[in-house]
């Protein structure tokens, strides 16, 4: 085992593979990051539009759901990258490709989530905040979401942690992000037991922190 | 005499096929306190439910404090800050301290400032006798402390009437009478109040007059010496000796 492999390319691997900020677009948690929290909003929107009463809002956000669950994201990322630009008739450059794919895909996810998250709270809960004079939106926002979410935060936090692993699908189209990064060096210097050692251990790191973070809220009381 | 605060009037409800309120006409008087009794599922919850419209009627009208509720269009956010409500299961604001739980509709609902809906708050968790929880949250607190602040909640919107669903069936029995007395209080401030309740020394205390239901329907309504002591129902008497018992 040799670590001056890593040593020597410690940069491209961290600075650009990982955060992006390097000579190429790309970068795991440039991608990651705006993906979750894009994800994680439209999510809510499309789980709380699927428990709507109104049929013509339930409907739409119910078909999109079981639509983007049903497919592969490979298959989306590709969608986004060889039909897409078809239809515009123009170029999309990568990072939009691939931060549009994450979004859209993972949005289905996190919309189941956050629909059992909100089924969770008891009936008895929205009884109380009617009764009291609230209008439906007022008790969603004031009083079931702050308990649904509580409740969502372990199912959460495993679906980014899944995000998180998956953006290493987006160096299909050439986007480099950290498994990409590793790809170019191992090219150049073939040292692949020490170099997909390595990212695995970043990976590994981001995603126990992720955990560990997710923890500590879970302890908060209520 | 002034305009009673409730009337039903030949009042149905069906839950899908269930006849759950069947011809209910009943009136209660501004000031007056009326327990309502009867076997499980005999409608009592669902008849008090609709008085705030929590549950709409299929036929029948409901006046309350004036107002026909069961028409279309009617304001309901200003119904429910006239008419508080208290549960069984208290369904407290887990996520909020006891002071924001009777904070939430003063700020969200009237309008209030935050230092106002305080004040009126405070003064609230006072008059239920527990002040000084105001800062903790309802996991914290006993049954009996938990069903005073969502009374004290319910009346944060200072409403002219009170429901009641059976606000002592989840109690140990030693946190009944705490939550009993503030209700008492309350019926001697002179509230509205329509109380579900199995607690038969209430209603020989406090009530007005005592509704019996069974099967969706008002059987019997009478002042609870009469009631007690003579019940006309053959289904009355047979409840009453069974709760009574023990
Ligand atoms: N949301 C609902 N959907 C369908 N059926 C219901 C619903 N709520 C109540 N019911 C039914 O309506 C009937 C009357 O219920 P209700 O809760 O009013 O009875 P109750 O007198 O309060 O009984 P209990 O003493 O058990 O609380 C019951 O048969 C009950 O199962
Ligand atoms: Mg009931």
């Amino acid at each position: 085992m040799d670590v001056s492999v890593i040593v020597d390319n410690f940069p491209f691997l961290i600075v650009q593979g990982l955060l992006g900020l390097g000579g190429f677009v790309g970068g795991t948690l440039r991608l990651a990051i705006p993906a979750i929290v894009l994800g994680f909003a439209l999510g809510v929107v499309l789980g709380v539009a699927r428990l709507a009463r109104a049929r013509w809002v339930r409907g739409p956000a119910t078909a999109y759901i079981e639509l983007f669950r049903g497919v592969p994201l490979v298959m989306v990322i590709f969608w986004m990258w060889f039909v897409l630009p078809q239809l515009l008739q123009r170029p999309i450059p990568e990072y939009s490709v691939a931060l549009a794919a994450f979004v859209i895909f993972e949005a289905a996810y996190f919309a189941e989530i956050v629909r059992a998250g909100i089924q969770s709270v008891p009936r008895g809960q929205v009884e109380a905040a009617t009764a009291v004079g609230l209008t439906r939106a007022q008790s969603l926002r004031l009083v079931v979401l702050p308990q649904a979410i509580r409740s969502m935060i372990p199912s959460l936090v495993t679906q980014m942690i899944v995000l998180f692993k998956d953006t290493s699908l987006a160096s299909i189209i050439g986007y480099v992000d950290l498994t990409k990064a590793a790809q170019i060096v191992n090219n150049r210097e073939i040292r692949p037991f020490e170099l997909y050692l390595f990212i695995a251990v970043v990976y590994w790191l981001c995603t126990y922190a992720m955990s560990l973070v997710a923890r500590r809220f879970e302890r908060t009381p209520a | 005499m002034a305009e009673p605060a409730i009337v039903f009037r030949e009042v149905h409800k069906w839950f899908g096929a269930l006849h759950v309120l069947r011809d209910v006409s009943l009136s209660v008087a501004s000031g007056e306190v009326i327990v309502v009794c009867g076997p499980s599922g005999s409608g009592k919850s669902t008849l008090i439910r609709c008085v705030n419209a929590l549950e709409k009627v299929q036929q029948g009208e409901i006046v309350v404090l004036g107002e026909p509720i069961t028409r279309p269009g009617v304001d309901l956010s200003r119904l429910r800050t006239r008419v508080g409500m208290v549960f069984q299961s208290f369904n407290l604001f887990p996520h909020m301290t006891a002071l924001r739980n009777v904070m939430l509709a003063p700020m969200k609902v009237r309008g209030l400032r935050a230092a106002e809906a305080e004040e009126i708050a405070r003064a609230l968790l006072a008059r239920v006798r527990i002040p000084e929880k105001a800062e903790h949250y309802p996991a914290s607190l006993s049954g009996g402390q938990q069903q005073r602040v969502a009374i004290a909640r319910a009346l944060a919107m200072q409403p002219r009437i009170m429901l009641f669903d059976e606000p002592t069936s989840a109690l140990d029995p030693e946190m009944i009478n705490e939550v009993l007395e503030v209700m008492t209080d309350l019926a001697r401030d002179g509230m509205t109040m329509m109380v579900v309740t199995h607690e038969m020394g209430f209603a020989r205390r406090v009530a007005h007059r005592v509704a019996f239901m069974d099967e969706g329907r008002v059987v019997e309504e009478a002042p609870p010496q009469e009631f007690f002591a003579a019940a006309r129902s053959e289904r009355a008497r047979e409840f009453l000796s069974k709760i009574l018992s023990h």
